[in-house]
Protein backbone atom coordinates (compact mmCIF):
# COMPACT_ATOMS: atom_id res chain seq x y z
CA UNK A 1 0.00 0.00 0.00
CA UNK A 2 2.86 2.60 1.10
CA UNK A 3 4.63 1.44 -1.96
CA UNK A 4 1.75 2.50 -4.38
CA UNK A 5 1.17 5.34 -1.99
CA UNK A 6 4.77 6.35 -2.95
CA UNK A 7 4.97 5.60 -6.29
CA UNK A 8 1.69 7.96 -7.26
CA UNK A 9 3.32 10.65 -5.27
CA UNK A 10 6.02 10.75 -7.48
CA UNK A 11 5.61 13.36 -9.97
CA UNK A 12 7.00 11.92 -13.44
CA UNK A 13 4.56 8.68 -12.46
CA UNK A 14 1.61 10.54 -11.69
CA UNK A 15 2.24 13.32 -14.46
CA UNK A 16 2.35 10.26 -17.44
CA UNK A 17 -0.88 8.65 -15.27
CA UNK A 18 -2.95 11.53 -14.76
CA UNK A 19 -2.58 12.45 -18.63
CA UNK A 20 -3.70 8.86 -19.23
CA UNK A 21 -6.76 9.52 -16.84
CA UNK A 22 -7.87 12.34 -17.88
CA UNK A 23 -10.02 11.33 -21.17
CA UNK A 24 -11.65 8.13 -18.77
CA UNK A 25 -13.34 11.01 -16.65
CA UNK A 26 -14.33 13.20 -19.57
CA UNK A 27 -16.04 10.57 -21.67
CA UNK A 28 -18.53 9.04 -18.44
CA UNK A 29 -18.91 13.23 -17.36
CA UNK A 30 -20.20 14.12 -20.51
CA UNK A 31 -22.23 11.35 -20.77
CA UNK A 32 -23.77 12.11 -17.57
CA UNK A 33 -23.92 15.53 -18.07
CA UNK A 34 -26.01 15.19 -21.32
CA UNK A 35 -28.53 12.81 -19.88
CA UNK A 36 -28.65 15.34 -16.43
CA UNK A 37 -29.49 18.07 -18.97
CA UNK A 38 -31.67 16.79 -20.85
CA UNK A 39 -34.09 15.12 -18.66
CA UNK A 40 -33.74 18.12 -16.21
CA UNK A 41 -34.53 19.97 -18.63
CA UNK A 42 -37.02 18.25 -20.40
CA UNK A 43 -38.36 14.75 -18.67
CA UNK A 44 -38.61 15.91 -14.80
CA UNK A 45 -41.88 17.58 -14.58
CA UNK A 46 -42.47 21.16 -13.01
CA UNK A 47 -42.44 21.65 -9.57
CA UNK A 48 -45.67 22.09 -7.70
CA UNK A 49 -44.53 25.51 -6.05
CA UNK A 50 -41.51 26.61 -7.90
CA UNK A 51 -42.76 25.52 -11.49
CA UNK A 52 -40.03 25.25 -13.88
CA UNK A 53 -37.75 27.81 -12.15
CA UNK A 54 -36.77 24.56 -9.66
CA UNK A 55 -34.68 23.23 -12.78
CA UNK A 56 -32.00 25.50 -11.84
CA UNK A 57 -30.98 22.96 -9.06
CA UNK A 58 -29.82 20.94 -12.02
CA UNK A 59 -26.80 23.79 -11.66
CA UNK A 60 -26.62 24.84 -8.81
CA UNK A 61 -26.56 22.04 -6.39
CA UNK A 62 -23.34 20.00 -8.40
CA UNK A 63 -21.89 23.17 -8.01
CA UNK A 64 -22.51 24.28 -4.93
CA UNK A 65 -21.81 20.50 -3.47
CA UNK A 66 -18.17 20.93 -5.48
CA UNK A 67 -17.63 24.13 -3.94
CA UNK A 68 -17.52 22.34 -0.79
CA UNK A 69 -16.03 19.46 -1.73
CA UNK A 70 -12.86 21.03 -3.06
CA UNK A 71 -12.36 22.86 -0.34
CA UNK A 72 -11.83 19.87 1.44
CA UNK A 73 -9.69 18.47 -0.91
CA UNK A 74 -7.54 21.51 -1.26
CA UNK A 75 -7.17 21.61 2.75
CA UNK A 76 -6.49 17.64 3.30
CA UNK A 77 -3.71 18.06 0.21
CA UNK A 78 -2.49 20.75 2.29
CA UNK A 79 -2.19 19.45 5.29
CA UNK A 80 -0.59 16.12 3.77
CA UNK A 81 1.88 18.43 1.92
CA UNK A 82 2.69 20.25 5.43
CA UNK A 83 2.56 17.12 7.68
CA UNK A 84 3.73 14.31 5.26
CA UNK A 85 5.85 16.95 3.36
CA UNK A 86 4.95 15.33 0.11
CA UNK A 87 5.29 17.90 -2.50
CA UNK A 88 2.97 16.65 -5.46
CA UNK A 89 0.26 17.14 -2.52
CA UNK A 90 0.58 21.31 -2.58
CA UNK A 91 0.55 20.30 -6.10
CA UNK A 92 -2.82 19.36 -5.70
CA UNK A 93 -4.12 21.61 -3.47
CA UNK A 94 -2.74 24.75 -5.65
CA UNK A 95 -4.29 22.94 -8.51
CA UNK A 96 -7.63 22.51 -6.90
CA UNK A 97 -8.27 26.33 -5.14
CA UNK A 98 -9.23 28.24 -9.05
CA UNK A 99 -11.62 25.44 -9.90
CA UNK A 100 -12.90 25.69 -6.30
CA UNK A 101 -13.13 29.55 -6.76
CA UNK A 102 -15.26 28.86 -9.89
CA UNK A 103 -17.71 26.16 -8.72
CA UNK A 104 -18.27 28.93 -5.57
CA UNK A 105 -18.87 31.55 -7.94
CA UNK A 106 -21.19 29.32 -10.15
CA UNK A 107 -23.01 28.33 -7.10
CA UNK A 108 -23.68 31.88 -5.54
CA UNK A 109 -24.65 33.40 -8.80
CA UNK A 110 -27.40 30.63 -9.47
CA UNK A 111 -28.30 30.14 -5.93
CA UNK A 112 -29.19 34.38 -6.40
CA UNK A 113 -30.63 33.85 -10.27
CA UNK A 114 -33.00 31.28 -8.08
CA UNK A 115 -33.64 33.79 -4.99
CA UNK A 116 -34.91 36.72 -7.23
CA UNK A 117 -37.96 35.10 -8.40
CA UNK A 118 -38.86 32.66 -5.69
CA UNK A 119 -37.48 34.97 -2.45
CA UNK A 120 -37.70 38.49 -4.77
CA UNK A 121 -34.80 39.17 -4.34
CA UNK A 122 -31.27 38.83 -4.90
CA UNK A 123 -29.17 38.39 -2.12
CA UNK A 124 -29.86 38.57 1.44
CA UNK A 125 -27.21 39.81 3.27
CA UNK A 126 -28.64 37.84 7.23
CA UNK A 127 -28.66 34.72 5.80
CA UNK A 128 -26.05 32.28 6.64
CA UNK A 129 -26.34 30.08 4.05
CA UNK A 130 -25.35 32.77 1.64
CA UNK A 131 -22.78 34.54 3.28
CA UNK A 132 -21.15 31.45 4.53
CA UNK A 133 -21.12 30.73 1.47
CA UNK A 134 -19.69 33.46 -0.02
CA UNK A 135 -16.76 33.88 2.73
CA UNK A 136 -15.73 30.42 1.18
CA UNK A 137 -15.31 32.74 -2.18
CA UNK A 138 -12.99 34.77 -0.42
CA UNK A 139 -10.98 31.74 1.25
CA UNK A 140 -10.38 31.03 -2.16
CA UNK A 141 -9.27 34.23 -3.37
CA UNK A 142 -7.17 34.35 -0.15
CA UNK A 143 -5.35 31.38 -0.31
CA UNK A 144 -4.77 31.85 -4.75
CA UNK A 145 -3.48 35.74 -3.52
CA UNK A 146 -1.37 34.56 -0.25
CA UNK A 147 0.14 31.77 -3.00
CA UNK A 148 0.84 34.56 -5.28
CA UNK A 149 2.23 36.74 -3.22
CA UNK A 150 4.89 35.03 -2.52
CA UNK A 151 7.90 33.98 -4.84
CA UNK A 152 9.42 30.94 -2.90
CA UNK A 153 7.32 27.95 -3.95
CA UNK A 154 7.85 26.00 -0.46
CA UNK A 155 7.25 29.19 1.77
CA UNK A 156 4.16 29.81 -0.37
CA UNK A 157 2.87 25.98 0.01
CA UNK A 158 3.71 26.41 3.50
CA UNK A 159 1.75 29.73 4.43
CA UNK A 160 -1.19 28.76 1.98
CA UNK A 161 -1.52 25.05 3.81
CA UNK A 162 -2.05 27.20 7.31
CA UNK A 163 -4.77 29.22 5.53
CA UNK A 164 -6.52 26.11 3.50
CA UNK A 165 -6.79 24.41 6.81
CA UNK A 166 -7.80 27.13 9.25
CA UNK A 167 -10.77 28.24 6.19
CA UNK A 168 -12.13 24.65 6.70
CA UNK A 169 -13.78 25.02 9.31
CA UNK A 170 -15.98 26.71 7.17
CA UNK A 171 -17.26 23.73 4.83
CA UNK A 172 -19.62 22.57 8.01
CA UNK A 173 -20.98 25.75 8.79
CA UNK A 174 -22.11 26.12 5.51
CA UNK A 175 -23.33 22.53 5.41
CA UNK A 176 -25.21 22.80 8.48
CA UNK A 177 -26.30 26.54 8.25
CA UNK A 178 -29.82 25.94 7.37
CA UNK A 179 -29.88 23.41 10.26
CA UNK A 180 -28.65 26.09 12.73
CA UNK A 181 -29.95 29.21 11.98
CA UNK A 182 -33.30 30.33 10.55
CA UNK A 183 -32.34 30.88 6.51
CA UNK A 184 -33.98 31.67 3.50
CA UNK A 185 -32.67 29.27 2.18
CA UNK A 186 -34.27 25.48 1.52
CA UNK A 187 -33.20 22.96 4.24
CA UNK A 188 -31.37 19.84 3.08
CA UNK A 189 -33.39 18.04 0.61
CA UNK A 190 -30.70 15.22 -0.54
CA UNK A 191 -28.68 14.37 2.50
CA UNK A 192 -31.63 13.95 4.87
CA UNK A 193 -33.16 10.99 7.74
CA UNK A 194 -35.74 8.89 5.46
CA UNK A 195 -33.72 9.77 2.11
CA UNK A 196 -34.27 12.48 -0.40
CA UNK A 197 -37.28 14.51 -0.15
CA UNK A 198 -37.58 14.21 -4.56
CA UNK A 199 -38.99 12.49 -6.65
CA UNK A 200 -37.60 9.87 -8.58
CA UNK A 201 -38.10 12.06 -12.55
CA UNK A 202 -36.54 14.98 -10.29
CA UNK A 203 -33.93 12.81 -8.43
CA UNK A 204 -32.01 10.73 -11.23
CA UNK A 205 -31.44 13.69 -13.51
CA UNK A 206 -30.04 15.57 -10.38
CA UNK A 207 -27.70 12.50 -8.89
CA UNK A 208 -26.44 12.50 -12.81
CA UNK A 209 -25.78 16.13 -13.12
CA UNK A 210 -23.98 15.54 -9.47
CA UNK A 211 -21.99 12.86 -10.52
CA UNK A 212 -21.06 14.34 -14.09
CA UNK A 213 -19.81 17.70 -12.85
CA UNK A 214 -17.96 15.23 -10.51
CA UNK A 215 -16.03 13.57 -13.17
CA UNK A 216 -15.74 16.80 -15.29
CA UNK A 217 -14.27 18.22 -12.49
CA UNK A 218 -12.00 15.36 -11.93
CA UNK A 219 -10.57 15.50 -15.37
CA UNK A 220 -9.87 19.43 -15.25
CA UNK A 221 -8.23 18.98 -11.48
CA UNK A 222 -6.15 16.27 -12.85
CA UNK A 223 -4.81 18.85 -15.97
CA UNK A 224 -4.25 21.27 -13.36
CA UNK A 225 -2.29 19.34 -11.36
CA UNK A 226 -0.25 18.13 -14.41
CA UNK A 227 0.41 21.76 -15.13
CA UNK A 228 1.50 22.53 -11.47
CA UNK A 229 3.89 19.48 -11.54
CA UNK A 230 5.56 20.33 -14.86
CA UNK A 231 5.98 23.95 -13.32
CA UNK A 232 7.55 22.79 -9.95
CA UNK A 233 9.95 20.34 -11.88
CA UNK A 234 10.64 22.74 -14.64
CA UNK A 235 14.63 21.96 -13.40
CA UNK A 236 14.64 18.66 -12.82
CA UNK A 237 16.23 15.90 -15.27
CA UNK A 238 13.10 14.12 -16.15
CA UNK A 239 10.97 17.17 -17.22
CA UNK A 240 14.37 18.47 -19.81
CA UNK A 241 14.10 14.76 -21.18
CA UNK A 242 10.16 15.04 -21.57
CA UNK A 243 10.55 18.18 -23.41
CA UNK A 244 13.66 17.33 -25.30
CA UNK A 245 11.65 14.10 -26.33
CA UNK A 246 8.61 16.12 -27.77
CA UNK A 247 6.53 14.88 -25.28
CA UNK A 248 3.71 16.46 -23.90
CA UNK B 1 -41.38 27.89 -27.78
CA UNK B 2 -42.89 26.69 -25.19
CA UNK B 3 -40.16 24.29 -23.97
CA UNK B 4 -37.99 27.44 -23.90
CA UNK B 5 -40.10 29.88 -22.18
CA UNK B 6 -40.16 27.42 -19.39
CA UNK B 7 -43.31 28.70 -17.56
CA UNK B 8 -42.08 32.48 -17.64
CA UNK B 9 -38.44 31.36 -15.91
CA UNK B 10 -36.68 30.81 -19.09
CA UNK B 11 -34.46 33.23 -18.65
CA UNK B 12 -33.32 32.47 -15.14
CA UNK B 13 -33.25 28.98 -16.25
CA UNK B 14 -31.40 29.41 -19.25
CA UNK B 15 -28.81 31.62 -18.12
CA UNK B 16 -27.63 29.25 -14.96
CA UNK B 17 -27.41 26.34 -18.13
CA UNK B 18 -25.11 28.61 -20.21
CA UNK B 19 -23.11 30.16 -17.46
CA UNK B 20 -22.38 26.58 -16.40
CA UNK B 21 -21.59 25.68 -19.69
CA UNK B 22 -18.83 29.15 -19.88
CA UNK B 23 -17.62 28.16 -16.28
CA UNK B 24 -16.46 24.45 -17.76
CA UNK B 25 -15.22 25.97 -21.04
CA UNK B 26 -13.31 28.52 -18.64
CA UNK B 27 -11.80 25.86 -16.60
CA UNK B 28 -10.54 23.82 -19.42
CA UNK B 29 -9.29 26.75 -21.55
CA UNK B 30 -7.09 28.01 -18.65
CA UNK B 31 -6.10 24.89 -17.55
CA UNK B 32 -4.73 24.22 -21.10
CA UNK B 33 -3.17 27.54 -21.16
CA UNK B 34 -1.22 27.56 -18.48
CA UNK B 35 0.10 23.60 -19.11
CA UNK B 36 1.13 25.35 -22.88
CA UNK B 37 2.42 28.32 -20.68
CA UNK B 38 5.06 26.18 -18.71
CA UNK B 39 5.89 23.84 -21.15
CA UNK B 40 7.03 26.79 -23.32
CA UNK B 41 8.87 28.16 -20.82
CA UNK B 42 10.67 24.83 -20.33
CA UNK B 43 11.42 24.73 -24.06
CA UNK B 44 12.62 28.39 -24.20
CA UNK B 45 15.05 27.63 -21.03
CA UNK B 46 16.23 24.44 -22.33
CA UNK B 47 17.45 26.35 -25.71
CA UNK B 48 18.85 29.11 -23.91
CA UNK B 49 21.26 26.83 -21.75
CA UNK B 50 21.93 25.03 -25.26
CA UNK B 51 23.16 28.12 -26.60
CA UNK B 52 25.27 28.87 -24.20
CA UNK B 53 26.50 25.28 -23.76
Amino acid sequence: MWKFIHKLASPPHFYSLAARMVPWFVVPGLLLVAYGVYAGLFIAPADYQQGDAFRIIYIHVPSAYLSMMTYMIMAVSAAIGLIWRIKLAHAVAAGAAPLGAWFTFLALVTGSIWGKPMWGTWWEWGDPRLTSELILLFLYFGYMALRGAIDDTVKADKASAVLAMVGAVNVPIIHFSVEWWSSLHQGPTLVKKGGPAMDVAMLYPLLAMILGFTFLFAALLLRRVRAEVLFRERRTRWVKELVLSGGT
Amino acid sequence: MEGLSMGGYGAYVWTCFILAALVFVICEWRARLRQRRVYRDIEVRIKALGDTQ
